[in-house]
């Protein structure tokens, strides 16, 4: 079977799909790939469906050796990625052979990149879902994040006249202030009026402390009426959540499914992207909108997938 | 609407996810109208939902906005719970987990019996023998919260949590008592462990139980501890009452 080798794995690379569903109820955080958006074009990029498995890099990207012909696409954070040390595009098929080494750099901008390779990796579904869970160590590739001559396997060689010719504009434009849009609740009524001003009107700015878990922000502190303990409940993606420091944690992928900290908002489905891709100092301002608009921008993005999607597989495109 | 969803309030958490709030304070009853929904959702599901999260008030629904709005949503969700009566949350299912409450398996029991006053026979038996009610699963995999347990073996937690709790580990903490489905740092006080494995990520259902049915904690000695753990400990027994 053929198999691409990692030769230097970058700080946190784990193989993520669209996440684990289902089991939510009993604990099981989704995991997942924390910018969904950027990993379904990296799948679409090379013929895969939409939600296949891919390899999340943080901050910097692995190098990987290739020991059969197969078509790649690397999307999200610039990682400037390198094919036998020539400079490579982003948001392309790029075929590689046997023996080629794929690198990827520091993020020139944003935080996490998505390799996707034809065909997905032959690695078996954990609780249905081919993410990795680090902390019970469970899915993706022996439940880690992935170390030096670890040999992932691919389901096929596919040489990219199979996929077809495909570069689309690269969407990786991160700024270094975001505005974040919310919807206020689930425990906007824990905080004072001044509070909720403090929260939608100050910039903060994304903690060196933030992971897969959740998007510490530091910043101005959001004033409560009466504490911020509440009865443990659940935690939605994208979950604004104040603990008694008083600035915003947003829960990501990872977090806990249920908690016991107040939520003064929830970001929008759309915008989590964009949480996502914030590195450390990025500044935040977030914007409140009504649910429906919510809704709509998410269905904005979906069309803009699907468009891709039809784009990619009834068109064989030129370079 | 009925006195079953005077109390209901809906709780926005974004565009895709909800929380059905029951009632601001925890008890048994809410937690049957929880447990009566989320087996509603179960067995016949709602068009456009994917997850439900029973806590200890409420209920966190997932869902597919372009599938069901939340407006339809919640309409659904008002008439399942109009529909219940006491008595139809279904059967009371009783998890039996065996727990050695000696030797190494016990850390603390030393000092749980200091601070409560109590011999270890006493500990032993007072906390064997009630069926805990599983308010919610979270912080981990299949870690349930478990209300009922007698004020009598309450103890504080540790002054400084430990990096790593063995996975079955049982503990009080304050008071709480539950058992640590793999191992993690935690603060809890050991009194024992168990040899079944309450998350087996290879088993059907990696997790058994889930909020609604209880726990009941089975004394067994070193040797049961070992012969169950040779097994493999992923058969966990269950108690059916009606």
């Amino acid at each position: 079977m053929p198999k691409m080798t990692i030769i230097s794995p970058g700080p946190l690379s784990t193989i993520q799909d669209a996440g684990r569903f289902g089991y939510m109820d009993t604990g099981f955080s989704p995991n997942g790939a924390m910018d969904l958006y950027s990993m379904k074009i990296a799948n679409l990029l090379v013929g895969n469906a939409m939600c296949d498995g891919v390899i999340e890099m943080t901050m910097m990207g692995v190098s990987v050796k290739f020991d059969a012909t197969s078509t790649v696409a690397i999307t999200g954070a610039d990682m400037q990625p390198e094919l036998n040390g020539e400079p490579t595009k982003m948001y392309a098929a790029i075929e590689v052979k046997a023996g080629d080494v794929l690198s990827l750099k520091m993020a020139k901008s944003g935080m996490r990149s998505y390799l996707a390779v034809a065909g997905g990796f032959d690695i078996p579904l954990a609780m249905g879902s081919m993410s990795t869970n680090l902390k019970c160590a469970l899915g993706g590739f022996e439940g880690r994040k992935l170390k030096k001559g670890d040999e992932i396997l691919l389901r096929q060689s596919v040489p990219k006249a199979h996929v077809g010719s495909r570069d689309i504009k690269p969407e990786n434009n991160f700024e270094n202030t975001i505005v974040v849009r919310v919807v206020l609740g689930p425990q906007d009524d824990y905080f004072t009026e001044n509070g909720i001003n403090t929260f939608l009107t100050s910039e903060y700015t994304v903690s060196d402390k933030s992971d897969r878990m959740g998007v510490r922000l530091d910043g101005e502190q959001i004033e409560n009426k009466n504490g911020v303990d509440i009865i443990s409940d659940g935690i939605a993606t994208g979950a604004v959540q104040i603990p008694a420091s008083g600035t915003p944690i947003i829960m990501m992928a990872d977090r806990q499914t249920t908690g016991g900290y107040a939520k003064i908002a929830t970001v929008i489905s759309a915008d989590l992207k964009n949480i996502a891709q914030a590195k450390p100092g990025t500044k935040v301002k977030f914007k409140a909108v009504r649910e429906k608009e919510a809704v709509s921008l998410k269905k904005e993005e979906d069309k803009k997938l699907k468009k891709l999607q039809y784009e990619l597989t009834y068109s064989v495109w030129k370079d | 609407m009925t006195s079953n969803t005077e109390q209901i309030r809906f709780l926005s958490c974004g565009d895709s996810a909800v929380t059905v709030e029951f009632s601001k304070e925890m008890n048994e009853e809410t937690n049957r109208k929880i447990r009566f929904l989320a087996a509603k959702i179960a067995n016949e599901g709602i068009r456009g939902v994917s997850e439900s999260v029973p806590t200890f008030c409420s209920m966190t629904i997932y869902f597919d906005p372009f599938v069901i709005s939340r407006k339809k949503l919640e309409k659904k969700i008002l008439k399942i719970i109009s529909s219940y009566k006491e008595g139809s949350a279904g059967k009371k299912r009783v998890f039996l987990i065996p727990v050695c409450y000696d030797g190494d398996y016990a850390p603390d029991m030393e000092d749980v019996c200091e601070l409560t006053g109590l011999s270890k026979e006493e500990v032993i038996d007072i906390h064997s023998s009630t069926d805990y009610l599983i308010y919610m699963l979270g912080f981990l995999p299949g870690f349930p919260y478990l209300g009922g347990m007698d004020k009598r073996i309450e103890a504080p937690r540790l002054d400084s949590p430990r990096t790593t709790i063995p996975v079955g580990a049982v503990g009080i903490g304050g008071k709480q008592t539950g058992i640590y489905p793999l191992a993690s740092p935690g603060g809890w006080r050991l009194i024992g462990r168990t040899p079944v494995k309450v998350y087996d990520p290879d088993r059907e259902a990696p997790i058994v139980y889930r909020a609604g049915d209880y726990i009941r904690f089975c004394p067994i000695s070193a040797e049961e501890f070992e012969k169950i753990a040779a097994t493999g400990g992923s058969e966990i027994k269950v108690r059916e009452e009606n």
